[in-house]
Order: structure tokens, then sequence, then C-alpha cells
């Protein structure tokens, strides 16, 4: 079947990579097509670097295989967009800071280096929120990522992709890329899903490796896929999982084949509607979506169940300690004595390079969150903040934990509104972050949580639908999305004005 | 217990020094604590630096299992309490030594707790009986890397090769009253850790480093403020500190001043303490746990193995030598001190044992007699003629065993070793060529003796009148005419008989 490349855009994971061994196209002609969509895409400002030559030799290296007749891997011939927060070996790794400009590692992350075994190529680095720090794209020292989507008012209002995987977000549902890599600390892969009308899943703590990886808030971060549908997701992160003695907190499990294992049928299963999710006042639109997402499941054969998560509103202020906490003490080490920016003033002694370095090379999101992190940690006031929050935390665990006595899943919105406009929160940082006010929860627990598109709102943008499972049950959450994205029936895509 | 009565005399009277330690041990270990850098002294700067110790951005942490190991073994070694689940925690501050902004330690739950050790009664040193030292607990934690300030007229280097280096924090209790003391606490600290074989002990390298806390106060009164002076790195030095430290506060407090809490440094050429930084200006560190790192948990294989792989420690080993092999007091405590002192000891023990076919215990008393006193006298005085390879324990078993059959005399015997020092010769055929053999054949030596009092008839006659103190000279005549060589024992027993029958 041959394919024209604006076809071989509109290709998933799973699709190309089918494709590519049954020799319907070669990895080439995927690579080239997506090559030209990205260079033709500067007005998304999606990404920091292109690497189409990186792409271009993956996907020799897989037609070369296939033609040899050797055994090929899970993602060959699809090429990916990789968050910039990932290490790449001789590739520019900035985090979108300032910082770290110009900084190209010697080593490769484990989950990049993974996902390179697998056979695939990468398109290039991934515009995010500085150090992953934002929900908007707007913290990015390399500017921001625009949306592919607009409002259906006729309008031409830029909007938020969201953050802070929002160049990965954008890609993928620009078809710039058919999946991306992102990383969720507090929500950052299923809001940005939630914003373009993709798939995102962020695994249970310690399933992909850390190692490689720029640190934010180092016991919340994990990699996870972004990608048209729940397939995909399943398929790239089987690829990107599995243990890492180089990260002592990687889980020392075998990775289940999740890909294999999906099935949408809910008959047995117990859906869990946390009550305290519903919130005055929610958005009439998202709460249709939510009841849309009840209806469906219940069709697809599951029981649904009413759950509490009696602290869920103690989530974001634990949130918004802890991980400014770790993140103040991450960001340390760009000090400008090793590598990246140094700013050393005439006649500076050490402490002005570190003063000059700090505030030149860093953002004002991330120095806010330093300013955050080091007062709650500072004597006097830790066992009020932060002693605090990891008891907080410890109750939202164990929240989950009795709700999932009861139910397999837990099904909720994935954020409060649709996409927002650049700008329009940028002022006011406490409504920026209540954005992620029911993406927090699942990522202090630690639980495997996904966005799965669930239709527009009036406004024509996009709404997701997450859900959380248990810890080490991705499959459950994967095949219930399955059936979520069954029935939603979700095609939608931006119209091309870029 | 008897307390010290180790005063300070100050002009309002008698002054008690109370004393704490905390001792920085670098951990026997091939790995740095969380990287798999070498950890070898002497390298060129920079060249054991992982991503990991440059804190490389991504880089993680993973703990080293052998310096876990190291440090359980060195809780046990003091009968400390081990802590089956502790947590690493990071100390944050800034500085060009230290890549990450923080060291990884341990603040909240330490790897071990509650221990101690004992020190020995030292009359000389004003310690009247043993005492036991309390010690609080033993953290583990990364080194710093290291400036260097000598290489370029206005910038300074950074040498990483340290950095990230398992240390033990030794923390003693402030059970401490004199110099002298904390001195021997820091020996028999550096024997146990040598013994164990956790941390080399060697100070001048730096493996080993002491924080001394220092505060006065009226005998038996309230404690006083105390201050910490750093990173001396001798025992000397440390005395030396503590003697100083006292000193200072007892004549800032009589002259109507207050001792501050705050850190100092020792400079070891004036023997002095200087400021470093008070209380005010001292870093607020925000102590918090690493996320990185799990919580170190400890199973009981582990810890089984950890004490089966102790060795028998210094005050065991001394006890032991007391009572089973019957050595004095003091040879039980010098053959103790030091590793390579009773190793040396006990192999050739063993060896001269089995040479005589005699238990330990019948020979123990000789062995020791060679080991610390008559060995080291041969080998000191030849310097830098003795090859110490040659000193096998073999060849000194044969030297023991022919003096013990009475073949050879005790000078002989140091004569002998001496050649085998200088040449590696065996000792039988020494005492053979160089004719270093007594003589015990009781028909030669009684021939000679007869010689001997023919020729001193006068002198016969004097003993046999009373003057016992002649038999020194008819023994020493009679060695003389046999070139020394006569078997003592035997020419005493011929005179006697011949002199008194």
């Amino acid at each position: 079947m041959p394919m024209d490349a604006n076809s071989l855009t509109e290709l998933g994971v799973k699709a190309i990579r089918d494709g590519v061994a049954a020799g319907d196209f070669t990895a080439r002609e995927v690579a080239e097509a997506f090559n030209a969509n990205v260079a033709a895409a500067s007005a998304l400002n999606a990404f920091i670097v292109a690497t189409p030559d990186h792409a271009l030799a993956a996907a020799d290296a897989v037609d070369a295989a296939r033609a040899a007749g050797e055994a090929l891997g899970t993602m060959a011939g699809v090429p990916i967009g990789m968050k910039d927060l990932f290490a790449t070996r001789g590739v520019q790794t900035t985090a979108a800071s300032h910082i770290l400009e110009g900084f190209e590692p010697e080593y490769e992350s484990t989950v990049s280096a993974n996902l390179w075994k697998a056979g695939a190529g990468m398109l290039g680095k991934l515009n995010l929120d500085q150090f992953a720090m934002g929900s908007s794209n707007e913290t990015s020292y390399f500017g921001n990522v625009i949306s592919p989507w607009r409002r259906n008012d006729g309008g031409n209002a830029a909007l938020a992709p969201g953050g802070s995987s929002g160049g990965s977000s954008a890609a993928v549902s620009a078809r710039l890329a058919p999946a991306a890599t992102g990383t969720d600390t507090g929500g950052s892969i299923r809001q940005p899903a939630a914003f373009t009308g993709i798939s995102g899943i962020k695994p249970t703590y310690g399933r992909c490796s850390r190692w490689g990886i720029v640190a934010f808030a180092s016991s919340l971060d994990q990699a996870g896929p972004m990608a048209r549908d729940v397939t995909d997701c399943a398929i790239m992160l089987e690829a990107m999982a599995g243990f890492d003695p180089k990260d002592a907190t990687s889980l020392d499990l075998p990775v289940p084949q999740w890909e294999a294992g999906l099935n949408p049928d809910m008959r047995g299963k117990k859906i869990g509607i946390p009550r305290e999710y519903r919130m005055d006042g929610m958005d009439e639109d998202v709460a249709k979506s939510w009841d849309d997402g009840i209806a469906w499941l219940k069709d697809a054969g599951a029981e649904i169940v009413d759950v509490s998560l009696p602290h869920t509103k103690y989530a974001l202020p634990a949130y918004y300690i802890v991980a400014p906490a770790e993140a103040s003490s991450n960001l340390a080490r760009y000090d400008g004595v090793r590598y990246g920016l140094r700013d050393l003033p005439d006649g500076a002694g050490l402490q002005d390079m570190y003063a000059a370095t700090r505030a030149a090379g860093f953002g004002d999101e991330v120095k806010r969150r330093i300013i955050i992190g080091t007062y709650v940690l500072s004597a006097g006031f830790y066992d009020a903040y932060y002693n605090q929050a990891q008891k907080v935390r410890t109750l939202i665990a164990q929240d989950f934990a009795k709700a999932f006595e009861q139910v397999d899943v837990i099904l909720a919105p994935t954020c409060p509104t649709a996409a927002f406009g650049l700008g329009d929160k940028t002022s006011d940082p406490l409504s920026m972050y209540l954005n992620d006010v029911f993406a927090v929860p699942a990522s202090l627990a630690g639980l495997p949580a996904m966005s799965v598109p669930a239709g527009l709102n009036r406004e024509g943008l996009p709404l997701g639908l997450q859900l959380i499972g248990r810890p080490f049950d991705e499959q459950g959450v994967l095949n219930a999305g399955l059936a979520l994205e069954a029935r939603a029936g979700f095609d939608a895509k931006p119209e091309r004005w870029w | 217990m008897t307390e010290s009565t180790y005063r300070i005399q100050g002009a309002t009277g008698e002054w008690e020094v109370v004393i704490g330690l905390e001792v920085h041990a670098q951990v026997t270990s091939n790995a740095k604590l969380f990287s798999g850098a070498s950890t070898a002294f002497g390298a060129e700067p920079n060249a054991q630096v992982s991503l990991i110790d440059a804190a490389m951005p991504g880089m993680l942490p993973v703990p080293n299992r052998e310096c876990i190991r190291q440090a359980v073994r060195t809780g046990m070694a003091i009968e400390a309490q081990i802590n089956a689940w502790s947590r690493f925690d990071r100390k944050n501050y800034f500085y060009a030594d230290l890549p990450q902004g923080y060291q990884i330690s341990q603040l909240y739950h330490p790897l071990v707790g509650e221990g101690s050790l004992m020190i020995e009664a030292d009359e000389k040193a004003g310690i009247a009986e043993p005492k036991v030292i309390g010690i609080e607990r033993i953290h583990v934690e990364q080194d710093a890397g290291k400036l260097m300030h000598d290489q370029h007229p206005t910038m300074s280097y950074v040498d990483l090769n340290r950095c990230g280096v398992a240390l033990m924090e030794i923390v003693s209790r402030p059970d401490m009253r004199s110099p002298a003391e904390a001195g021997a606490y820091l020996r028999k600290l550096r024997t146990i850790l040598r013994y164990v074989g956790s941390c080399d002990g060697n100070m001048e390298e730096g493996s080993m480093r002491a924080d001394v806390n220092v505060s006065v106060r009226k005998p038996g009164g309230e404690l006083g403020t105390r201050t910490e002076t750093k990173n001396v790195n001798s025992v000397r030095f440390v005395m030396q500190a503590i003697e100083h430290e006292a000193n200072r506060q007892v004549d800032l407090i009589e002259n109507g001043g207050t001792v501050v809490q705050e850190t100092r440094l020792f400079d070891p050429n004036s023997g002095t303490t200087r400021s470093m930084r008070s209380k005010e200006d001292a870093h607020d560190y925000r102590y918090f746990p690493d996320p990185d790192l799990l919580p170190l948990e400890l199973d009981e294989a582990f810890l089984a193995d950890c004490r089966a792989s102790l060795p028998e420690l210094p005050d065991a080993k001394r006890a032991r030598y007391e009572g089973e092999l019957g050595l004095s007091a003091y040879n039980a405590g010098q053959l103790t001190a030091e590793v390579e002192v009773f190793a040396r000891f006990e192999t050739l023990l063993a060896e001269v044992a089995r040479s005589l076919g005699k238990g330990e215990k019948d020979v123990a008393t000789a062995v020791a007699n060679w080991s610390l006193s008559v060995a080291p006298g041969v080998i000191n005085a030849l310097g830098d003629e003795a090859n110490p390879a040659h000193a096998t324990a073999e060849a000194q078993a044969a030297i023991l065993k022919m003096q013990d059959a009475g073949d050879i005399s005790g000078g002989q015997a140091k004569e002998i070793f001496e050649i085998v020092l200088r040449t590696g010769r065996e000792p039988g055929e020494i005492a053979e060529t160089e004719g270093l053999k007594q003589m015990s054949d009781t028909g030669a030596i009684e021939a000679v003796i007869d010689e001997v009092l023919a020729a001193n008839q006068d002198k016969v006659a004097d003993y046999r009148g009373g003057k016992d103190k002649l038999f020194g000279f008819f023994v020493g005549q009679t060695m003389k005419a046999m070139q020394g060589k006569g078997n003592p024992a035997v020419v005493n027993q011929i005179l006697k008989a011949k002199l008194d029958g």
C-alpha cells in the first residue's frame, strides 16, 4: 500500500511499526515525512532543536535490519520526539533553561537508550517548561510552545499546550511526531495530553529509570509516553520501562507485556468515582465529559462505585511544598563551576559567581520554586512545612489504598478546564498551580495514571479523562483507557494553521 | 570509675575539661559511597571522578554495599546498636568542592546507634583505671573534593578525587576529661578500625581526622559552652588542640568573657586554635531525606554475614593473651595494639609451637619476649642493613628452637638473627658455619673447669671459705676459656658441683 507523506504522518506508533515490518513503506520514508513536518512547524515552537539525522540514521538501521531478515524491535521505524529533559549523547540537553544552554551530555538517559534499542529514532528535542516547572509551557527560556488547537470562535488566540510536556503534546497532536516522551512530576504528562487531545500515561513511580533525566523533584518524577492512542502508549511504555541498577528508586520487577495484555472488556471491573473531585462551580463541560466517561465504562461492563479520597484538598498544598523542596536541592548543582552557563563578573569571588550565574541562568518560575523550597526546608520551618507535607502525602496514599480495596481503577477528569490562553494565568501562579489539582494526588501516591481524550468542549477544545490505578497496575489503567477510547470515538485534530 | 584528675589551674581555682570527638574515618573500599569511581590515594587530580561525583545533570547515587557493610561491621565492633532501617539525608550548602550542592549524610536515622569502647589504664598519662567512652552514633556520608589555591595566581582549582568517598562519622559522647583520655580514645578507636579492616586509620593521608568538641566547667558543675575545632589530623594535634582550647576558655571566662559556640581551626605550627565561623553565621543546612535514595533496610542474612566476618577484637584478644597464653598484662597490651604486631606474633607463635611440638601456652612467653624486645632490638640496631623480608616466621622459629634446645645462647640467637636479616641465610647453617653454637658436652666442660680451678687454687680456697660472690668469677673464667660458647646452665651446674662438692 503506497502512501504519501501526509498519510504517513497520520499514522501512530503501532501502524508505523507494523507497516514498516510488513514492507508497506520504509522507515526512511516515515522519518522523512515527519522530519518535513517538524521543519514546517516552527510557528509552534515545539522543538528546541531538530535532529533529522538522528531520525534518518535510526530509520536506515531498521530498514537495513529488515532487509537482512533480522528481528525488529518493538518501536522499529518509529521516529519520536524527546522531551529536552532527557540527556541525549552529543545532542544539546537544556531542560529549557539558559543555565544549560549549549550543554551536550556525553551520556544517554536510560529511557532514551531503551527507545533507541527498540528501534526508535529521534526527530528532535522538545520544548518544555523550564526544568519541567509549569503547566502551560510559558516558562521555557526558548519561548512559549503554541498549541496547534484554536477555539472554534473564529479567533486566533494562542492557547497553551499544557505543561510541562508542552512541546511533546503540541508535536504529537500537530502530527510532527507519532509519539513523544514526557515526564510527569505533578501532572506534566496528563495535563498537556488532555489539553491537546492525545493520550499519555505516567506509570507507577520507579517503572521508568530516572537516570539521565534532569531532575525536578526526585520522589515524584516519572517518565512516560505521550501518543495518539492508548495502544501506542502501551507499546512505547513497554519500550521505555525496566529495572535500572543505576537508579536506586527503580522498580526491580519485570516489565509486563502491556501491549499483548490490552483488553477493553470491563466486565467484572469496578470503577471508583471520587466524590471529592466533584467541586463546587466545576466547569460544566468537564462535568459532562466525566459523566460521559462513567456511562462509557458502564457500557463496557464495569460497575461504578462512589469512593472517597478525603485528603484530596491537601494534595496540592503538600505538592507545592515537597516538589519545590526537592527542586531547591536538585538544582543546586547548576552553579557555573563545571558545565553550562557561568557568569563571572570582574573581580567576582565564588559566591558572586554563584549568584550571578543562577540569577542569569534560571527563569522566574524556577527561582520562585527554589525560594519556596529553600524556605520550607529552613531551620524552624522544616517541621511545619516539609514534615507536615510528608504526613499529608502518607494520608493521600492511604486514601487511595483504601479506595483500591473497593475498586480497580479510579475515573476523574484530568484537568478542571480545557486549555487556556497563553498569558491568561502567568500573572497569577496560584491559579496556574490549581490546574494540576486533579493530577497531583496520583503523583504524590506514586500511582499509574493516564489521560485519554474524551471529547471537545463547547469551544471546540479537547477534554481529557483521567484513570488512576493501583501500584504496578498500568495494565488496568490502559485497559480502562482503551474502553473509554473505543466509546469516546475521539477523532478530532487541530486544523493546520502553522 | 574514678574520675580524671586532670585540671586546668585557673586564677579562680580548678577547671574540669569536657571533651567529645567526632571522628571522620574513610571507609576501606575500592569504590566511592554512591559511584563506581576509584578511591585509591595519590592519583592525578580529577582522575577518579565519575559523572555522579561531578553531579552531571540527571545523575543518581546508588549505595555501595561494601561501604555499608564496613560501617555495620565497625558498629558491631564497638558493640553498638545496628539500625536495620536507616536513611540518607541531604546536607545542603554551596561550595566549589561540593558539586551536588549537598552532601549525602545521615542526620535523622543513622546506620549505627549507641555503642562504646574502653580505654586502658595508663598511670603515666593520669588514667588510673580503664574507662568506658560512650559512642553516640556512627553514620555514613560522602567526603567533599579539595580546593587547590596554589595552582594559579588568581584562581582556585578543584580536585574531585576525594569527592564522594565514603566516610564514617563516629560521634563520641562528651565522656573524656583530659587530653590523655582523648588520645587514648583515638588510638583505641584506630586500633579497632584496623582490626575490623574498615578504615586504614592513616591520619597523614587524611583517612582519619577528628572534630574536637571542648568545654570547661568547675569540677562537677554545669556543662559549659563548647567550641568545635575542625579537621585535626593526628593524635598529638588533637591533644594539643584540647589543651590550648581548654586554657583559652578558662582564661576567657576568668577575664570576664564568655565562650561562644563556634567552629575553630587548629594551627599545627603554633599548636593553637582560631575562630573560623561563629554560630550566627553558621549555615542552615536544610537537611531533608534524600529523595534519590530509598531507606536502607538491612536483612538478617546481611547482618549475620557482617557479624561472622568480624575478627577477634582487641579487648578479647588481650584477655586471651593474658588468660590463655599466660602473658603479662604489659606484653598482652603491647602485642594487641596493632594488627601487624599481633599478626606477626601469632604466626611465629604457631610456628614455634609446631616445630617444638609444644603447646602455644608453653612457648608464648618466650615468643612474646622475642617479638617485643629481642627481635626489634636487633632490627633497630641494624637499621637499613636489615632486610625485613628475611625475618620469616620459619627462620625465627628455627633460632628459637635452637635456643630452646640449649644449642645456642641468647647472645648467639641475636647474632644469628642479625646474619639472617643481612643475608637471608638459614639459621642452622649460620650456627654451624659461623661457630655460633654453645658447648653442652659435660665432659669437655668439666675438663675446662678443672683447668680453671687448678689455675686459681687461692680463689677456690676463698670461695670455700665463704666468699660466695667468687662464683661469678669462675663462671667468667670458664666462659672465657671456652670463647663464650659454653652452655651457661651446664657450666653453672658443673662448677657448683665441683666447688661445693
